[in-house]
C-alpha cells in the first residue's frame, strides 16, 4: 500500500479537516461578525466534500493498515449525512439571525461533527471507530449547548454529555472485552477469528452486547433512549434537526457495519438483541408520542420509533434488510428535515412556539405550511404514495424474507398506533378553529427547504428505482 | 402492445384538474366558482373518456385489456401495470360516474373552503380509479391505502359535529386492516418473487401459507366491505361525512372490499377461500339479519341507510363465495346496483338535510304534500333498495340467492329473510318521512327539487330502472371474466383434491 493510495482514500476527510481548521482561524480573528460568512463557507465545503466522496476510489479500498475503509456503503452514507449537515446549516442561518446567536463556532462545530461521522462510517477497526465517534460526539455536545445563556440549552448539552460519555464508556468496555478475547481490534481480523470457531467465548459475546448497547445509545433505541426527548427539546431547533438526522445516519451505518463485518458470523448471537431493541423502540416510540404536547418532544419519540423500524432491517440481517435501511435513512432524512423546517416556521411575534396546540387551524392561516406539514405527517405514518411508505415497505420485506413474522406484524401494527399521533397534528391543522397566525414571511431559506423536501416526499416514487439501485450496490459490499 | 395509454389518462386526468383549481386566483367568491366549475368539467371529461373504455371493451374475452406496463422497480420485478377486465371495468365507470354527481351535489351544500374540497374529491377520484385498474399488487395497495388521505380530510373538515371522532375511527380501522394486507403482500411477494397480479393468479401458493394470507387479506377487505363485526366505523363515518362524502363512501369505497375478494382472495388463494366459506357465510348472514334489525331501530336517516349498506354487502360476500356463476355475477351486480342506489339514497337525505339541517326521521313527515317530485325519486330508490322487480336491486339479490341456493339452502333461506327485513325498514322509513299529515309548521314552506337536483337524480333514476329492466349490457361485460375466474377456481380445487385425500 503506498501513501498516494492511502491519501486518496481519505481525501474528503482531509479536505474537511483542513478547511475546518482554516475556518476556525478565520473565525478566531474576525470574531462574531464572520458567523454568516462561515456558514456559507461550511455549505461550500460540504458540497466540495460530496464531490470528493463521489470521486473517491471505486471498489473496496482500505488504508492505514486496515484502520480505514472506503466502499460503496461508506460512500452512500457519507453522501446522506453531508446532505443532512448542509440542510442543518442552511436552516440554522435564519434561526441564528433571529435569535441573536452569534457564535461563529456553530458552523465550524457542525463541520467537525461531520468529519467525525465520516470517520465513523469508514472505520474498519474498533479504535478508529472510537476516535471518529468521539470527534462527532464532542462537537455535538458543544453544539447542543450553543445557547450558553439559555438554561434549557445548557441543560440539554450537559445531559447529552453525561449520558453520551456513559455510552462511550460502555462501548469502550465492550471493545476491551472483545480485544481481550480475540487479540485484535481490526474488523478483518475479528471476522476471521469469529468465523473460525462458531462457539465464540462468552466474554466476547458479553463484549458484543456491550458494543451493541453503546451503539443503541447513539441511535437512541429503547431501552437506551432516555436522553433523546430532553436533548431534542432543549437544543436550539436547527441543532435538533441536525441531531435527528446526521448522527442517526452515521451511528446506524456504524451499527450495521460493526454487526455485519467483524461479527457477521455471530448473527445468531446478536439477532435476538437487535430484534428486541427494534420491537421495543417501535412500541415505545408510537405509544409514548401520543401524550406529548411539545412538538420537539413528539419528534423525539417519533425518531425513536423510526429507529425501531430501521433496526428491523438490521434484525433481518440480510442484504434486502441493509438495502431497506439505506433507503429508510434517505427518506427519513428528507421527511425529518422538512418537518423541522416547518417547526422553525412556527413563530409568533418573533418568538418560537413549540406547543402542538398552537398549530390549530393552520390550514386557514397558512395553507401552504399546513399542506407541507400534512405531507410530512402522512409520510411518517407510512401512508402511500408518500415516501415513508416505501421506507417501511422495504425493511418489512427484509423481515419477511428472514422469517421474522412476529416482528413484522407487531411493527406494522405499531405503525397504526403511530398514525394516530401524526393524524392528530393533521387534525389540529385542518379540523380545528384557527389560533393566531404565525409570523410571515417564513424566510427564504425555510421556504426553499420546505418546498424541496416536500416535493421529494410526495414524488419519491419516481426516483425510487435509482435510489434502490444505489442502496443495493452499497448493501452488497457488506456480504 | 403499444397503444394510447387510455387507462392512465382516465386515472390521472383528475389530477390535471387539481392543478387548474390550485392555480385559481381572485376573491374568495371567484375562487370557489372556478373550483366548482373546474372540478365539474374535469370529472365530466373523465367520465366521457371512461365511457370510451366501455365502448371499446371486448366482452368476449377474460383477458386484461387496455394493458399498460412500464418498468418501475425492475430489480424487484415491480411494474407500473394497468389494465381492466370485465370485473373491474364497471367499477371504474361507477367511480367516474359518481364523481361529477358528487361535485354537483356539493354545489351549494359546501360553502367553506370550496377549493380544498374540490381538490380532495378529484384526488380521491384518481385513487379510486387507480385501485380498480392496478394490475400490480403493490400499485393496488398504494392506491387502496392512499384513498384514506382525502377521505379523512373530507370527513374531518366538512363533516358534522362528531366529525373528528368519525374521521379517526375510519382512518385507523381501515389502516389496521390494511397493514395486515401489506404483511400478506410482502409474504406473497417473497413466495412468488413478483407482485404482478396476472402472474400471481397463475401462481400456486402452498396450501399452508394460503390460510394465513387469506386471513390477512380478509382483515383488510372485511373492514373495507364492511362485514359484521368490523362494520362499526361505517355508521359513524356515514353520519358525519358531508353528503357527497357519504355518496362516495357507500358508492365506491365499500366496493373496494368486494373487488379485493374477487381479485385477490378467490383467484390467488382458492384453497383457503374454499376452506373459509363457512366463516364468510356465517358472518354475512349475521350481518344481513342483525344489521337489518338495527336499521329498523334507527332514528337517523343516514345511519339507517348506513346499516342497510352493511346488510346489502352481506349479500355480496355470500355471492362471491358461493363459487357458482350466478352467485358471483349477482355479487358484482349487487355491488354496482348498491353503488348507485345507496349513493342516491344519501343524496335524497342530502336534499332534505340541505333544507332543514336535520337528519332525524322524526323531524319530517308528510313531505309528499310539498315535495311530490322528491317523493317520487325517493320512492324509486327506496324500492330499488328493497329489491323490487324492475329495479337494479332485484337483479343482484335474485342472482345471489340463486347462487346461494345451489350451494347451501339454509344460507339462501336466511339471506332471503334479510330481503323481507330490508323491505320492512325501508318502507317504514319512507312512511315516516314522506307520508302522513304535513303537521310540522317548519315543513310547510319546504321547497321541492330544484333544477340542479333534478339534474343529479335523472341519470340515477334512469340507471336504476335500466339495470333492473334490461341488465344484460352490464352482465355481459363481466360474464366472460367471471366464468374464467370460476374455471380457474374449480380447477385449482380439483388439483388439490387428490393431495388432501392422499394426506388422510
Amino acid at each position: 500500500m503506498n501513501i498516494a493510495v492511502e491519501i486518496g482514500a481519505i481525501w474528503p476527510e482531509l479536505f474537511i479537516a483542513v478547511t475546518g481548521m482554516a475556518m476556525l482561524m478565520y473565525g478566531a480573528f474576525r470574531g462574531e461578525a464572520s458567523t454568516g460568512f462561515l456558514t456559507w463557507v461550511g455549505v461550500v465545503v460540504m458540497a466540495v466534500a460530496v464531490l470528493l466522496v463521489l470521486a473517491g476510489p471505486s471498489g473496496k479500498t482500505s488504508a492505514f493498515n486496515g484502520q480505514f475503509m472506503v466502499d460503496a456503503f461508506a460512500v452512500f452514507t457519507k453522501v446522506l449525512l453531508i446532505a443532512g449537515a448542509v440542510l442543518a446549516l442552511i436552516l440554522g442561518q435564519p434561526y441564528n439571525r433571529r435569535e441573536g446567536i452569534k457564535q461563529f463556532e456553530y458552523p465550524i462545530l457542525i463541520v467537525f461533527a461531520v468529519l467525525g461521522m465520516m470517520m465513523m462510517v469508514s472505520a474498519n477497526d474498533l479504535l478508529s471507530l472510537y476516535v471518529g465517534l468521539e470527534l462527532q460526539s464532542l462537537a455535538l455536545y458543544v453544539v447542543a449547548a450553543i445557547r450558553r445563556d439559555n438554561l434549557r440549552s445548557s441543560e440539554a448539552g450537559l445531559k447529552y454529555f453525561v449520558l453520551g460519555a456513559l455510552s462511550s464508556g460502555i462501548l469502550l468496555y465492550g471493545m476491551s472485552l472483545i480485544y481481550g478475547f480475540a487479540g485484535t481490534t481490526g474488523f478483518d481480523g475479528l471476522a476471521v477469528i469469529f468465523a473460525a470457531d462458531s462457539d465464540a467465548p462468552v466474554g466476547a459475546i458479553v463484549g458484543l452486547v456491550f458494543i451493541a448497547a453503546g451503539l443503541a445509545f447513539k441511535v437512541s433505541a429503547v431501552p437506551f433512549h432516555m436522553w433523546t426527548p430532553d436533548v431534542y427539546e432543549g437544543a436550539p431547533t436547527p441543532v435538533t434537526a441536525f441531531f435527528a438526522v446526521a448522527p442517526k445516519v452515521a451511528a446506524m451505518a456504524l451499527f450495521v457495519r460493526v454487526m455485519l463485518e467483524p461479527f457477521g458470523d455471530l448473527v445468531a448471537e446478536w439477532q435476538q438483541v437487535i430484534w428486541f431493541i427494534s420491537l421495543a423502540s417501535m412500541v415505545l416510540g408510537s405509544f409514548a408520542a401520543i401524550v406529548q404536547t411539545n412538538i420537539k418532544r413528539l419528534m423525539a419519540y417519533s425518531s425513536i420509533g423510526h429507529m425501531g423500524f430501521v433496526l428491523v432491517g438490521l434484525a433481518a440481517g440480510n442484504e434486502t434488510g441493509i438495502q431497506g435501511i439505506l433507503l429508510y435513512l434517505t427518506i427519513y432524512l428528507f421527511m425529518n428535515m422538512g418537518t423541522f423546517a416547518c417547526i422553525l416556521a412556527m413563530r409568533r411575534q418573533g418568538r418560537m412556539v413549540e406547543e402542538i396546540d398552537q398549530l390549530a387551524g393552520l390550514s386557514k392561516t397558512n395553507p401552504y405550511l399546513a399542506a407541507a406539514i400534512g405531507v410530512f405527517m402522512f409520510s411518517m405514518a407510512g401512508i402511500p404514495p408518500l415516501a415513508g411508505f416505501f421506507a417501511k415497505f422495504y425493511v418489512f420485506l427484509a423481515a419477511i424474507e428472514a422469517g421474522l413474522y412476529v416482528l413484522t406484524v407487531v411493527g406494522l401494527l405499531t405503525s397504526v398506533v403511530g398514525a394516530y399521533y401524526y393524524l392528530r397534528i393533521v387534525k389540529l391543522m385542518y379540523f380545528d378553529e384557527p389560533a393566531e397566525a404565525f409570523d410571515r414571511p417564513l424566510g427564504r431559506e425555510i421556504s426553499v427547504i420546505v418546498t424541496v423536501t416536500g416535493l421529494i416526499t410526495v414524488f419519491f416514487f419516481i426516483g425510487l428505482a435509482p435510489v434502490l439501485d444505489g442502496a443495493r450496490v452499497a448493501a452488497a459490499v457488506l456480504f | 402492445m403499444e397503444s394510447f395509454p387510455i387507462l392512465s389518462l382516465v386515472t390521472f386526468l383528475p389530477l390535471v384538474g387539481v392543478l387548474f383549481i390550485m392555480a385559481a386566483r381572485g376573491t374568495e367568491e371567484q375562487v370557489a366558482r372556478n373550483a366548482r366549475l373546474g372540478a365539474l368539467w374535469t370529472s365530466l371529461a373523465t367520465f366521457m373518456i371512461s365511457l370510451l373504455l366501455w365502448i371499446n371493451f371486448d366482452p368476449t374475452t377474460a383477458d386484461f385489456q387496455f394493458v399498460e406496463k412500464v418498468e418501475w422497480l425492475p430489480a424487484f420485478d415491480i411494474a407500473y401495470h394497468m389494465g381492466v377486465d370485465g370485473i373491474s371495468l364497471l367499477f371504474v365507470i361507477l367511480s367516474t360516474f359518481l364523481t361529477p354527481i358528487c361535485v354537483v351535489a356539493s354545489w351549494k351544500a359546501v360553502s367553506t373552503r370550496v377549493k380544498e374540497y374540490m381538490i380532495a374529491f378529484l384526488v380521491l377520484e384518481t385513487f379510486m380509479i387507480g385501485t380498480f385498474v392496478a394490475l400490480d399488487f403493490l400499485l393496488f395497495y398504494i392506491f387502496f391505502e392512499a384513498v384514506l388521505i382525502p377521505m379523512f380530510i373530507i370527513i374531518g373538515v366538512w363533516g358534522g359535529p362528531r366529525r373528528v371522532y368519525s374521521a379517526f375511527k375510519f382512518f385507523l380501522y381501515t389502516l389496521a386492516g390494511s397493514v395486515l394486507l401489506l404483511a400478506a403482500l410482502l409474504a406473497l411477494y417473497f413466495e412468488a418473487g413478483t407482485t404482478d397480479i396476472p402472474t400471481l393468479m397463475a401462481f400456486d401458493v402452498p396450501a399452508g401459507l394460503q390460510t394465513w394470507l387469506w386471513l390477512a387479506f380478509f382483515a383488510s377487505f372485511a373492514v373495507k366491505m364492511p362485514m359484521w363485526p368490523v362494520h362499526t366505523w361505517l355508521p359513524d363515518a356515514h353520519v358525519e361525512a358531508p353528503t357527497a362524502g357519504s355518496v362516495i363512501l357507500a358508492g365506491v369505497l365499500l366496493k373496494m372490499g368486494g373487488y379485493g375478494f374477487l381479485r385477490f382472495s378467490l383467484p390467488i388463494l382458492p384453497l383457503a377461500s374454499e376452506q373459509f366459506v363457512p366463516l364468510i357465510y356465517t358472518l354475512s348472514v349475521i350481518a344481513i339479519i342483525y344489521t337489518s334489525l338495527v336499521a329498523l331501530a334507527q332514528e337517523d336517516m343516514k345511519k339507517l341507510i348506513a346499516y342497510s349498506s352493511v346488510a346489502h354487502m352481506g349479500f355480496v360476500t355470500i355471492g362471491i363465495f358461493t363459487g357458482v356463476q350466478q352467485g358471483i355475477d349477482g355479487a358484482i351486480f349487487q355491488m354496482l346496483s348498491h353503488g348507485v342506489i345507496s349513493a342516491a339514497l344519501f343524496l335524497c337525505v342530502g336534499v332534505v338535510y340541505d333544507r332543514e339541517h336535520s337528519r332525524e326521521i322524526a323531524h319530517y313527515g308528510g313531505l309528499v304534500e310539498r315535495m311530490p317530485m322528491f317523493a317520487f325519486v325517493f320512492m324509486v330508490f327506496m324500492l330499488g333498495s328493497v329489491g323490487l322487480p324492475g329495479t337494479s336491486g332485484f337483479v343482484g339479490e335474485f342472482l345471489v340467492l340463486l347462487g346461494a341456493f345451489q350451494d347451501n339452502t339454509w344460507i339462501a333461506l336466511f339471506a332471503a329473510t334479510g330481503v323481507i327485513l330490508g323491505a320492512a325498514y325501508m318502507l317504514y322509513l319512507y312512511r315516516r318521512v314522506i307520508f302522513g299529515k304535513l303537521e310540522k309548521e317548519y315543513l310547510k314552506t319546504i321547497m321541492d327539487l330544484d333544477a340542479r337536483e333534478i339534474a343529479i337524480f335523472v341519470p340515477l333514476v334512469v340507471l336504476v330502472l335500466w339495470m333492473g329492466i334490461w341488465p344484460d349490457p352490464f352482465l355481459s361485460v363481466f360474464d366472460a371474466s367471471v366464468s374464467n375466474l370460476l374455471a380457474n377456481y374449480q380447477s385449482a380445487l380439483a388439483a388439490a383434491e387428490p393431495l388432501s385425500l392422499a394426506g388422510r
